[in-house]
């Protein structure tokens, strides 16, 4: 008997875990590359913790800016771990978005999956959340104008805004909390909820497992793929390993959050032109784009950035959590599924995640409306102009289209390939066509 | 045979890639090298794995059914009996009920009470600067503003004295050609806090009489009483009231005439 047999039999006489591990060794992983795109987040997750705790052991909130410098330069490897933590924020956001739109365009948030989907719209938020306050915590002039922007974006709630801002903060902007506030929130709160929707996300999946595309031998009421235990232990170690290399190249090559040209906050300092990271990037373009129109309801202010950067964040994030249910309702169909469903197989849904996308590029673009002006020599009046009605006719232009080509593509029954054949030279010369299976 | 040999040379490549990271750690640690060894030695393992998924393991397909749910029938029906049983159990004491609902709600609200802690009151502060009457101009450095000191068409960072670099004081003081008045002698000066997001209303463009806020490009006019010309703010920026001391130093008749920065529920409608 190998040590391996011995020490499950161990715990088997403990805890009689025999009957699980037995089934869960030879899991049934659908082998469709899609599906590991999920697998990217959990790892990058991963990736984020260990740098995280690293680049914590010599982070002081109540001396950002210095401390973050001297964890860059002065501690072996420091610089290192601080990019590839940025960097892998990045991707574990960009995955998670990815993510979304393979189970968005596939269905595979319907009936039962519905609470998979809620905690990974959960987690998306939550990511974004984690990713600004992580960028914020240098305290440096560029993080630091998207605290004051993040500030006055709160303070343009309705009736609550100024004591959630005062309570956020404890005080006035700029206040002494802030900081050792936001750490607390960065390294404790948003991770641990992270790694609790992450937990429970996998436990549903588990539970309930994979969906899977059509196929032969595929039904819903079965998953066919390849063994957890070995072949796809394999693939998604490699994965993992993917993963780090290609964020420890780039945090090794390619310069990021680069502060020490930003200089420490000062609230009277701004630099130009100013980005936030690609996910705020749609905020920022909202927030420029938005109509400059407040509201005066009873004597109350609301003023212009409720509507871009409250209602219109509220408004997207609502339609999001409840997506399954409008989708089951307008589709008719309470049923539970199993087999997913092919982009073309459902063009208006196809369409409206077109839709979605283009209106949420044409946002991010318009947060770097300045940037554009300068390459293309136009003021920046007619480029903000120009996305304003980008993200009215681009939306219904990539509804249509989408529309009209998953139709298409339906009608025909897919992208239709020649038929494969073998030509064989025959005796007089000339070609043999002979069909392939 | 080639295949292996492959899945060896990656396996090398890693070890290589680790041996690589310690030396450069033990060197120094150049950011360069040991990013790049790391990633070597990650890339090598992550070849090696997919040599064994794709080249060595059998390519083996297995089936689950879906069995665990929905629960059978008895279990369904058996799940709602007990829960109904057992509520009916808990609440057959009516009268204690409501009490037993009181007791948990005080409890709860008592738990979320010391949340008051977490900020003050968002009184005054909104609403008002360190601007006083009788407030010397200071630069960023300390330096009080003398009417002579500005050049026609510059402008500067300005505070109070006594509230250097404080953040809702911040305005920016600008001295206009003498023909288009100003608040006295050709000096104006407007709050620096854009009333859009909050950022530093920072670049002036002197040709056009502008102050530009470069997050998200409102333009206020300054001879016009800080009005928005575009952007997305949605009122003009707060002006501050300037008048020239005895010794020719700039100094502030009060504080701004209404709020600084952006817009908040308890403003009000001003302008």
């Amino acid at each position: 008997m190998t040590l391996v047999e011995r020490l499950l039999l161990w715990f088997d006489d403990r805890l009689g875990t025999a009957h699980f591990v037995r089934h869960a060794l030879r899991k049934a992983f659908p082998d469709h590359w899609s599906f590991m795109l999920g697998e990217i987040n959990l790892y990058a997750f991963i990736v984020l913790v260990a740098t995280g705790t690293f680049l914590a052991l010599f982070f002081a909130p109540d001396r950002a800016y210095e401390s973050t410098i001297a964890l860059s330069f002065k501690v072996n490897g420091g610089l290192l771990i601080r990019q590839v933590h940025h960097w892998t924020a990045l991707i574990f956001v960009a995955g998670i978005a990815v993510h979304m739109g393979r189970v968005f365009f596939t269905g595979a948030f319907r009936k039962p999956r519905e609470i998979n989907w809620v905690l990974g719209v959960l987690l998306f938020w939550i990511a974004m959340l984690a990713g600004f306050t992580g960028y914020s915590l240098p305290d440096d002039l560029l993080s630091g104008t998207g605290m004051r922007i993040f500030v006055s974006v709160a303070l343009a709630i309705p009736v609550i805004g100024t004591w959630l801002t005062f309570f956020l903060l404890g005080g006035n902007y700029p206040s002494e909390q802030l900081l050792p506030r936001l750490f607390v929130a960065h390294i404790y709160l948003l991770p641990a909820a992270i790694a609790a929707l992450i937990g429970l996300h996998l436990a549903i999946v588990w539970r309930q497992k994979h969906a899977q595309f059509p196929g032969p031998g595929r039904t819903e009421r079965n998953v066919v793929g390849s063994p957890l235990f070995p072949n796809y232990a394999a693939k998604s170690l490699a994965l993992m390993l993917a993963v780090t290399s290609v964020v420890f190249a780039l945090g090794a090559l390619v310069q990021i959050n680069p502060i020490w040209l930003y200089g420490p906050y000062e609230a009277w300092n701004v630099v130009s032109p100013a980005q936030p990271d690609w996910y705020i990037g749609w905020l920022e373009g909202a927030l420029r784009m938005g109509p400059p129109f407040a509201i005066h309801p009873f004597g109350h202010t609301i003023p212009s950035p409720f509507w871009p950067a409250v209602a219109l964040p509220a408004l997207l994030f609502i339609l999001l959590l409840v997506w399954p249910w409008i989708d089951a309702a307008l589709r008719r169909d309470r049923g539970a599924h199993q087999l997913l469903d092919n982009p073309r197989e459902v063009p208006w849904r196809t369409g409206l995640g077109v839709a979605v996308f283009l209106f949420a590029l044409g946002l991010t673009l318009a947060g770097s409306d300045d940037v554009q002006a300068r390459y293309v020599h136009l003021p920046v009046t007619s480029i903000t102009f120009f996305y304003r009605i980008f993200c009215v006719v681009a939306p219904i232009a990539g509804f249509a289209l989408a529309f009209a080509l998953a139709r298409e593509l339906r009608a025909k029954g897919g992208v239709q390939q020649a038929p494969r054949i073998r030509l064989r030279r025959n005796a007089r010369g000339g070609f043999d066509e002979e069909p392939l299976p | 045979m080639k295949r292996e040999l492959w899945i060896a040379a990656a396996l090398l490549a890693a070890v290589a890639g680790s041996g690589g990271f310690i030396a450069a750690y033990a060197t120094g640690g150049d950011r360069l090298a040991e990013g790049i060894s790391l990633a070597v030695a990650a890339a090598g393992l992550c070849a090696a794995g997919l040599g064994w998924a794709f080249w060595i393991l059998p390519v083996q397909q297995v089936i689950d059914e879906i069995e665990t749910y929905p629960s059978d029938a008895a279990d369904r029906r058996a799940e709602g009996s007990a829960a109904a049983a057992g509520t009916r159990e808990i609440t057959r004491p009516r009268a204690l009920l409501a009490l037993l609902c009181t007791a948990i709600g005080a409890f709860a609200v008592a738990l979320v009470v010391p949340i008051r802690s977490l900020g003050p009151r968002p009184d005054g502060e909104l609403f008002k600067t360190r601007w006083r009457r009788g407030s010397r101009v200071v630069r960023e450095d300390g330096s009080p503003v003398h009417v002579a000191d500005l050049d026609v068409d510059s402008a500067v960072t300005i505070f109070p004295e006594g509230a250097l670099g404080d953040a809702q004081s911040q305005a920016m003081l600008i001295r206009l050609p003498a023909a288009l008045g100003g608040s006295v002698q050709g000096y104006i000066a407007y709050s620096k806090v854009c009333t859009h997001a909050g950022c530093p209303v920072a670049l002036y463009r002197a040709q056009a009489k502008q102050l530009l806020c470069p997050c998200h490009q409102s333009v206020f006019n300054v001879v016009a009483d800080g009005a928005v010309v575009s952007g997305p703010a949605d009122h003009a920026l707060p002006r501050l009231p300037l008048e020239v001391a005895a010794d020719g130093i700039l100094q502030a008749t009060g504080d701004f005439p209404e709020p600084v920065g952006p817009g908040f529920w308890e403003r009000g409608a001003t302008r």
